[in-house]
């Protein structure tokens, strides 16, 4: 039998003066993700982007259990999109959304 | 019981107030507990108690370190007879490799660092590490390059850390994992710096303990020994007296 793939939900806090747009985040987490661990290494991560807020910096994506330190390693790396300094925390892990949601009180 | 964060290499430009306590309120917003900023040597009591009371405000512990450079290793004695008693902990930029041995086996030093971006500068290998681990000296590393550095100087520096971790795990050396974050955008939450560090293939238990056991334990440690009830590790005076 096929076994299920077992997902994390993350909660992130985007701290930058500037405001990005949900495609110009996931590619740069994307980028960071590549650079760190190759593209076979991004592939293995099943990135996928849930929830955008840009005016509160504040996102949600999906990521493989095993992938979850991976990730956040590649989130923490982050410095700058575009030429804007940022820097990426990761405000909670869940494996639900809504206990996600619950956690950090949206 | 939750554990306490630290990191040890604050870097602020301590000639800014606003800036000192920009960087002090957003380490208190990701978590840390115990911060230290690198002091000049000659560094007057009033500076030390106004950034104490900014980390108090912000609840936090605050830990006066030094940051030395010696050329030699007798320019390295000399500092340490100076200033060892006026910080809690005291740091060694070791680049040359006299000033590295000499900075390994001396129990007044608290920190060998590395510089990080100078490959043939860095002398920690096993003989540096079997001198550090005799002594009570602790391996720092700073995540500041990791984030900076990118491309090839950043593979280097992977693969030069890796080494170094691998070699201070195998000799039982305890390990510091610090910011060196100058400004805001590069300070990190203590479980990113593991995991940032699980780069350099350290393991996640020893990774967590690099930002807080081992730099707790050695604050913890220095604290007892400048206390003025201090006669030596274990002897400590319980009571002064005429009865005694």
């Amino acid at each position: 039998m096929l076994k299920r793939i077992k997902r994390r939900y993350l909660a992130l806090a985007v701290d930058s003066a500037g405001v990005f747009d949900s495609r110009e985040f996931m590619d740069a987490v994307w980028g960071a993700v590549g650079k760190l661990y190759g593209e076979y290494g991004a592939s293995k991560s099943r990135l996928t982007m849930i929830d955008y807020d840009a005016e509160q910096g504040f996102a949600v994506i999906r990521v493989s259990l095993v992938a979850v330190d991976m990730v956040r390693a590649a989130l923490a790396s982050m410095t700058r999109i575009g030429n804007k300094p940022v820097a990426v925390h990761v405000a909670s892990v869940s494996g639900t959304i809504k206990a996600l949601y619950d956690k950090t009180k949206r | 019981m939750r554990r306490l964060y630290a990191d040890l290499h604050l870097c602020p430009n301590l000639n800014d107030p606003k800036h000192v306590s920009a960087l002090i309120s957003k380490a208190s917003e990701l978590g840390y507990r115990l911060i230290a900023i690198p002091l000049p040597p000659h560094c007057a009591d009033q500076e030390i108690k106004r950034i104490q009371e900014l980390c108090s405000e912000a609840k936090m512990d605050f830990v006066s370190r030094v940051d030395l450079k010696p050329r030699t290793p007798n320019e390295l004695l000399s500092n340490l007879r100076r200033i060892r008693r006026k910080f809690e902990i005291v740091s060694v930029l070791c680049d040359s490799k006299n000033v590295s041995r000499q900075a390994a086996k001396d129990r007044r030093v608290d920190l060998l660092n590395f510089p990080l971006t100078d490959f043939h500068n860095r002398f920690f290998d096993m003989a540096e590490a079997e001198l550090a681990s005799n002594s009570v000296a602790v391996l720092e590393i700073d995540m500041k390059p990791l984030l900076t550095l990118e491309g090839p100087m950043r593979i280097r520096l992977l693969s030069a850390l890796r080494k170094e971790a691998g070699i201070a795990e195998g000799f039982h050396l305890p390990i510091v994992l610090s910011s060196g974050a100058s400004n805001e955008m590069l300070l990190r939450k203590p479980i990113e710096v593991a995991a940032l560090s699980l780069l350099f293939d350290l393991s996640k238990g020893s990774a967590l303990g690099a930002v807080s056991k081992n730099p707790i334990t050695m604050v913890k440690r220095n604290r007892e020994k400048l206390s003025p009830r201090f006669v030596a590790p274990g002897i400590r005076v319980v009571r002064r007296g005429k009865d005694c």
